[in-house]
């Protein structure tokens, strides 16, 4: 019995000591691994070929509701960056991976920790005791802030910044990928605004909270919304109300993120005769979009050839 | 009125050494009295407008300034991190306080009871979470487990999370790393009930809990594979399950856990796990170990388990399917001979819609002694969910006991929580 609990414990010890340490190894290029594919793609454009990066949540999922699986401790382990939208729109899913992955680096206060709603224009910040009435509200503000370009600016130099800081000696490279994104992007914000200025005060309906940001840099007004409460399903009642007031108030727009059930939205369409329109929150809501101004260039053609046609 | 105050305040204070002083000194203490009084005005000022209560529900859309460099952090929000933010005047001094969370359960039975058999009405649990990271090398984690014949410890642990060489240790009281559902609290289990194989052989409902050691490490693998390998050392009390005589009667379990994705929304887990302690046993069993020294009373318990998950990214929130088997083969030596029970129970679950889970369990077991007493159940389940916060589920049980008499049973549970967002269940 006692040969049997010893061969067993030697078996548990050379399980546990078995492999190269798995962090040992100091990767030439610093790994970033961000939340969304937003992060992502900002943090290529400064880090272009100098940097490993790679996203945890997909572009067409729900970023509240990522399962925290193994096989992103895997991508986590390695990071030397790990950049996150905050304002708890990961706190499902994020925590619960950081604990498990074993990488100092990336420990809530450590240098590679880098929350970076801490640099943006955030919006929808509570200043009034919340409770849960209010269905799965984000206390510290709306964190779908990437919506707006400048945000996106303020982003990409924050991680300008960290890389800096990690890659002493591709600074001057980190800061000049910056200027030339920025450049980029000054031009992309006056063609996306020249082409949303025609439609600026009209009135949409989303289904989630996701677009505080977007609409006010871009000059819509959101009435209403399709989930009574921020995370509630819609609820007949709900649903009714909000058909009566689209009617009453002419609005013939509704902005659905590509997560959620069309059939509530179409159904109000159908007796509003309002138009559906599938926006994307994130990089990688469909294929063609593979980087931050592909976001912006795809639904601001989608939303305003819309608007253009419902008057 | 600020300068006759100031000028007062000084003149008493300063009487005694007014004569050593000349009159430019005085007007310059009177000047640094004077700032000090302003700054002061200021800070009451701030700490008024803080203590004003609320009137309404408000959000700030204030515009800030367009800057290609970050804003500075919004005071009291950078390295909030997870934490809940109440939003009053006290915020501030309840920053570093844990993530706190109380999960209640209430269940009810219905129908012919089993062996087990739950009460009518009662509510079996009130789980108070405490949760925080210590300091920059270690988390604590409380969960206090409020019951109706008293408190109890369920949970209590450090964990240095990020040690050197992928490691990870943990100390404290704690759910051992033995299959799945032992390390499961009541509220994240899939079902109302445990299932027979935990009943009967992991030490029922309290599972293989105990005060221990913890080292864990992931071992590097080729082709996306995550493997983990945990070894953790008991004093060797759980239930009924393994009782520590002496100090030297301690509790070992292992586990080596293999997970890999199969495509973007199908996975499957992989574990195996060993326990091993001496046996809870009854006088009669303990005095004839006692007169056979070469029996050891050693319980040993050998864990296989498998879960298949499948999500569509695109339809997360509305359509998963979860299956999973535990197998538990138990080698018990008990008063001069030695039980082999097996157990083992297979379950899914599917998402029906946003809101809506439907499942069904199969379980057999045979009980960890001597009799050859096997027991089998049947149980089909729906779950829904109004929130995160918030779950209504019934189950029906079909159970046919070794004793040979049929249990139908209809059981259902509420359950709720308050306070900081816990991890989604994976």
């Amino acid at each position: 019995m006692a040969n049997g609990f010893r061969k067993t414990g030697w078996l548990s010890v050379w399980l546990l000591l078995a492999g190269t340490p798995s962090l040992a190894a100091e990767a030439k290029k610093p790994n970033v691994v961000t939340t969304t594919e937003d992060l992502a793609a900002l943090a290529r454009e400064v880090g272009g070929d100098l940097v490993s990066v790679e996203a945890i949540a997909r572009g067409y999922q729900d970023p509240h509701f990522v399962e925290p699986k193994p096989s992103f401790l895997l991508r986590l382990q390695k990071a030397d960056l790990l950049v996150l939208v905050g304002l708890q729109l990961e706190i499902g899913w994020l925590h619960a991976l950081i604990q498990q992955c074993r990488n100092p680096r990336i420990q809530p206060g450590a240098g590679g920790y880098v929350d970076v709603s801490s640099s943006a224009e955030i919006l929808e910040v509570m200043t009034t005791p919340v409770t849960r009435a209010m269905g799965d509200v984000h206390p510290l503000g709306n964190p779908h802030y990437w919506l707006d370009p400048e945000n996106g600016r303020r982003i990409a130099k924050t991680v300008e910044q960290k890389l800096a800081q990690l890659r002493p000696a591709d600074a001057a490279s980190f800061a000049k990928r910056f200027g030339e994104f920025d450049r980029r992007l000054a031009e992309a914000e006056k063609r996306w605004e020249q082409k949303m200025a025609p439609f600026r005060g009209r009135q949409v309906v989303t289904y989630h909270r996701s677009w505080p940001n977007f609409v006010k840099r871009f000059g819509l007004v959101v009435v209403d919304y399709v989930e009574p409460q921020p995370g509630i399903p819609p609820t007949p009642r709900h649903t009714l109300a909000l058909i009566a007031r689209m009617k009453r108030e002419d609005i013939k727009v509704i902005l659905v993120e590509p997560y959620f059930d069309l059939r509530t939205p179409q159904s109000i369409a159908r007796q509003t005769g309002a138009e559906v329109v599938v926006l994307l929150p994130s990089v990688g809501g469909v294929k063609e979009v593979k980087d931050y101004f592909q976001l912006f260039d795809y639904n601001i053609n989608l939303l305003a050839g819309i608007l253009a046609r419902v008057k | 009125m600020k300068r006759t105050l100031a000028a007062a305040v000084l003149a008493g204070l300063g009487g005694l050494t007014a004569a050593a002083q000349t009159a430019p000194e005085i007007l310059e203490r009177l000047k640094a009295l004077e700032e000090k009084v302003q700054a002061l005005e200021s800070e009451v000022r701030a700490l008024k407008s803080r203590v004003e209560p609320p009137t309404a529900i408000t959000v700030s859309t204030e515009p800030q300034p367009r800057s290609a460099e970050p804003l500075p952090s919004p005071s009291g929000r950078e390295g909030v991190g997870a934490l809940p933010y109440y939003g009053s005047a006290t915020a501030s001094t309840k920053i570093f306080n844990p993530d706190m969370a109380a999960i209640g359960t209430f269940r009810g039975a219905a129908g012919s009871a089993g062996p087990r058999g739950t009460p009518a009405l009662e509510m079996p649990e009130a789980e108070v979470a405490l949760q925080a990271i210590v300091d920059p090398y270690a988390r604590a984690d409380f969960f206090l487990s409020f019951g109706e014949s008293g408190v109890e410890l369920e949970e209590g642990f450090l964990t240095f999370s990020a040690l050197p060489g992928g490691f990870q240790f943990k100390a404290g009281k704690m759910r051992a790393a033995f299959g799945k559902v032992n390390t499961f609290h009541s509220h994240a289990l899939p079902w109302v009930d445990r299932p027979l194989v935990t009943q009967n052989l992991l030490a029922g409902e309290e599972g293989i809990n105990d005060a221990g050691l913890s080292l864990s490490r992931s071992i590097p693998m080729p082709g996306q594979i995550f493997l983990e390998a945990t070894g953790q050392l008991y004093r060797g009390d759980s239930g009924d399950l393994f009782r520590s005589q002496r100090r030297s009667n301690v509790g070992a379990v292992g586990r080596l856990r293999g997970y890999r994705d199969l495509s973007e929304s199908t996975n499957l887990d992989l574990g195996f796990s060993y326990a091993r302690g001496h046996s809870a046993l009854g006088l009669a069993e303990a005095r004839a170990v006692a007169a056979r020294p070469s029996l050891s009373g050693i319980t040993r318990l050998y864990g296989v388990d498998a879960t298949l998950r499948w999500k569509p990214l695109r339809r997360a929130i509305y359509r998963s399917f979860l299956a999973r088997s535990e197998l538990v083969w138990g080698q018990a030596e008990l008063g001069g001979a030695t039980a082999r029970p097996l157990g083992y129970y297979v379950s899914g679950e599917y998402q029906l819609a946003r809101r809506w889970h439907f499942g069904g369990r199969f379980d057999r077991s045979e009980r960890l002694d001597l009799m050859p007493l096997r027991d089998t159940a049947g149980s089909i389940l729906l779950t829904f969910r109004p929130s995160e916060f918030s779950q209504i589920r019934g189950q029906l049980r079909r159970a046919r006991y070794g004793e040979r008499f049929t249990a139908n049973e209809f059981l259902f549970q509420f359950q709720f929580s308050i306070g900081a967002h816990g991890a989604h269940p994976f």
